[in-house]
């Protein structure tokens, strides 16, 4: 494993990840706002919550990069190409598994089910997360593949 | 419904018009100059929530002491119906350890005797109605629309079903029996989704909790003082707490004429108000919310300077291009309007009332910084080279430009506040010289041009010999004494030309404003005039309290009265009228403080001659 090339290409595809999110939150496209949801695991305090979300998305997305890499070194090789099949596939577990079972995940997140309580109080984000906006898949498609591509074009497998 | 049928919610970010048959008929969400969800108020298709008796009911309304929270009560045969209606505040700390919806409604619909069957009607319609909606049913997660990413969610345990339009239900509730309604809205991140039951009332607690601990901040003491109380309510509620901006109204398009076209959108913020405005605030003890709107001011008026708009958005952003809607108008009056064309006009006096804000600012223990000192040398030095140009003026007249005595006076104002902060150490490095000399210019040009010998008065502007009541205000800014013969006579002169067959005033009158209502404010400007030594104290009170009839039973005003019915027209409620009645309060209290001095006799003058047509 190349672990320098990890952590800095895992730091900017991080960082672009998170920028096209907030993007697209800023511009009307949807309503996933994945620092809010990572903070509020630990406080209800929305400022606090979005920042401390921040930081915890940082890691996660240091995590996931990690997770990418031995791909890339199980393959002997990476691409733009493998990161952008790669990031696909990343956001196409996180629409799905990811969102059927955040609810269950997260101490304050409603379910479909049982309607808010007096702690989980979150909307839940549905199948492929179209609560937050029918353009939400999408959204997340292009921001996970933007991930896998910066990953794969700049990750040197060793 | 009539305008005066209406009471308003809010949360200082937008607010809502309840009318009194308990239905929600405008709303625009997220603030206050966003488009409406619920605008039944302009057109039958705007959309509305109502929860209503079936049976004819008789209906009784009053805000919970010292707060904008709003309860109706409905009385009908079979029994009594409780609604209470609140958009949720809380204190920051409150805030910090739960969950919090970013806007809400709550609801809460009690029965209190016998049993009454209620009508709830939902209809939200995006974008002025202008959009179709599309509501998905959520379960236990509620009624969902959407308008783009953002979403609008209603929970209740009222068993909604899809109606066209809308959703709606029939219910009857029993003693004791209650509904619960939330509705919320979301544009950042998933929402907050509040239970019902207990945590409604919870909320609710809260909120009355929060507004009484607001009100007990205000140090007015004197009479009247929950009408004024109430006024202070109703501008902190149409405060954008997260710019301290104050909009003139949270309504567009309610017409100053029945049936006419003088309607216009109101959800802005207008630097006219901005003096008096600060010193209601601070004359009240509201000291933070006096400092963050002075502080909004300044800031906003950086990002033009040394040019001032008429009038700026919450965040200080120049006002959207006007528009028209296809809504059919409050009772027909059309165009609705949707942005303000105001906003390209030159309107000087707007100088004078930023400087003068500023000087309260100051006078309250606060400190100019050296880029808001440049700003304030560079109004200076733009009132110097332009007092002498035509301009709107102070009510935005859309017939050209003309020299308005009120905004040379305002001019005025301004180099003399400008002086005044210089020397007392605030204001370094100006061209005292130079603001003495255009001073005295501008108080010659006033003295010779702004007064006409044959009309004995102060009059609008130089080209047509009128009054305007905005010259009742030139006390109160320092420029003339109330009691002074000529103040005295264009008192006279407003009083004859100017006031309604009901006791209140005109602003103006000329070819401009055929039909249009009493302007609320100016009625109030008068009973402050008297208070100023312009009358005797009992004159100034009897004045207000008259005024103070005008008020529909939840004491609000809207921006003009009927000259006739007395029923309130334009915009509702409007921070204007309601600025107008705290200064008046706060100067018939200061005059009653000093002990009843009463003003030296006026001195007699030269008999009027007719006032020229217009």
């Amino acid at each position: 494993m190349n672990w320098p090339s990890i952590t800095l290409w895992g730091f900017i595809a991080t960082l672009t990840l998170t920028t096209l999110m907030a993007a697209s939150l800023g511009i009307g496209l949807t309503r996933m706002n994945i620092p809010y949801m990572l903070g509020t695991m630990f406080t209800p305090n929305r400022d606090k919550a979005k920042l401390a979300g921040f930081f915890i998305h940082l890691v996660n997305g240091w995590l996931f990069a990690l997770l990418y890499a031995a791909m890339f070194q199980s393959m002997h090789a990476a691409s733009v190409w493998r990161g952008a099949l790669l990031g696909a596939a990343h956001a196409l577990v996180i629409l799905t598994i990811g969102a059927y079972l955040l609810p269950g995940l997260h101490p304050r997140m409603a379910s479909e089910h049982a309607g808010p309580t007096a702690r989980r109080q979150l909307e839940p984000p549905g199948f492929l997360a179209h609560h937050y906006g029918f353009q939400t898949p999408l959204v997340a498609l292009v921001a996970h593949v933007a991930f896998g591509m910066i990953l794969g074009g700049f990750y040197q497998p060793v | 419904m009539t305008i005066g049928d209406y009471a308003i919610i809010g949360d200082c970010h937008s607010a809502a018009l309840v009318s009194r048959l308990g239905s929600i008929d405008w709303l625009c969400w997220p603030r206050f100059d966003s488009d409406a969800v619920f605008a039944f108020l302009l057109d039958s298709r705007g959309g509305r929530f109502a929860i209503t008796p079936v049976a004819p009911a008789r209906t009784s309304r009053a805000y919970i002491q010292g707060t904008n929270v709003l309860v109706t009560r409905f009385e009908t045969p079979a029994g009594s119906l409780r609604l209470t209606d609140v958009m949720p505040v809380a204190s920051e700390e409150n805030k910090a350890h739960r969950l919090v919806a970013e806007h809400e409604i709550i609801r809460l619909c009690e029965c209190e005797r016998g049993s009454v069957e209620i009508e709830i009607v939902y209809d939200p319609r995006p974008r002025f109605g202008q959009k179709k909606p599309r509501v998905r049913e959520h379960g236990k997660l509620g009624l969902a629309m959407d308008v783009g990413p953002r979403s609008m969610i209603l929970r209740t345990d009222a068993p909604m079903r899809s109606r066209d339009p809308g959703f709606g239900a029939r219910v009857v509730l029993r003693s004791g029996e209650v509904l619960h309604f939330s509705l919320i809205w979301t544009d950042d991140g998933p929402a907050v989704l509040a239970p019902l039951g207990a945590f409604t009332r919870q909320a609710i607690g809260r909120s009355i909790a929060w507004w009484q601990g607001w009100s007990n901040a205000c140090t007015y003491r004197g009479p009247f003082r929950e009408q004024v109380l109430r006024s202070a309510l109703v501008l902190k509620l149409m405060t954008y707490s997260p710019s301290g901006a104050i909009v003139a109204a949270p309504t567009t398009s309610l017409p100053e004429r029945l049936g006419g076209d003088l309607n216009w959108d109101y959800r802005f913020c207008w630097l006219r108000d901005a003096s008096l405005t600060a010193r209601a605030l601070f004359g009240l003890g509201f000291r933070c919310e006096a400092e963050a709107f002075v502080t909004w001011l300044l800031h906003t008026t950086r990002l033009t300077r040394p040019e001032l708009r008429v009038l700026y958005d919450v965040y200080g952003e120049t006002v959207m291009r006007e528009r028209q809607l296809d809504l059919d108008g409050y009772r027909g009056a059309r165009p609705v309007r949707v942005g303000n064309a105001a906003r390209n006009q030159l309107q000087l006096d707007v100088y004078g009332e930023v400087i003068s804000a500023t000087t309260h600012f100051v006078a309250s223990g606060n400190r100019i910084d050296h880029e808001t000192q440049r700003m304030l040398r560079r109004f200076g030095n733009f009132v110097c080279d332009h007092w002498d140009d035509p301009d709107e003026g102070i009510w935005e007249e859309r017939s050209g430009r003309r020299r308005h005595t009120y905004s040379r006076v305002m001019c005025w104002v301004a180099l003399d506040r400008l002086l005044e902060l210089a020397s007392k150490g605030h204001l370094p490095n100006i061209d005292a010289l130079r603001y003495q000399r255009t001073a005295a210019q501008i108080r010659l040009a006033v003295e010779r041009l702004g007064w006409s010998p044959a009309l004995a008065s102060y009059v609008r502007d130089t080209a047509r010999p009128c009054v305007d009541a905005a010259l009742l205000l030139l006390p109160w800014y320092g420029f003339e004494p109330a009691d002074s013969p000529r103040m005295r006579a264009t008192w006279q002169r407003i009083r004859t030309r100017l006031c309604t067959p009901n006791g209140l005033f005109y602003r103006y009158r000329t070819g401009d404003s055929p039909g249009e209502g009493a302007f609320g404010v100016c009625a109030f400007w008068a009973a402050e005039y008297l208070a100023l030594g312009g009358g005797t104290l009992a004159e100034a009170e009897r004045m207000f309290e008259h005024v103070l009839r005008f008020a529909n039973d939840v004491d609000l005003f809207a921006e003009e009265i009927d000259s006739t019915t007395g029923a309130p027209l334009g915009n509702f409620p409007q921070a204007f009228t309601h600025i107008g009645l705290i200064n008046a309060a706060l100067s018939i209290e200061e005059r009653r403080q000093r002990g009843h001095a009463e003003p030296p006799l006026p001195k007699v003058g030269p008999k009027p001659q007719a006032e020229a047509a217009v």
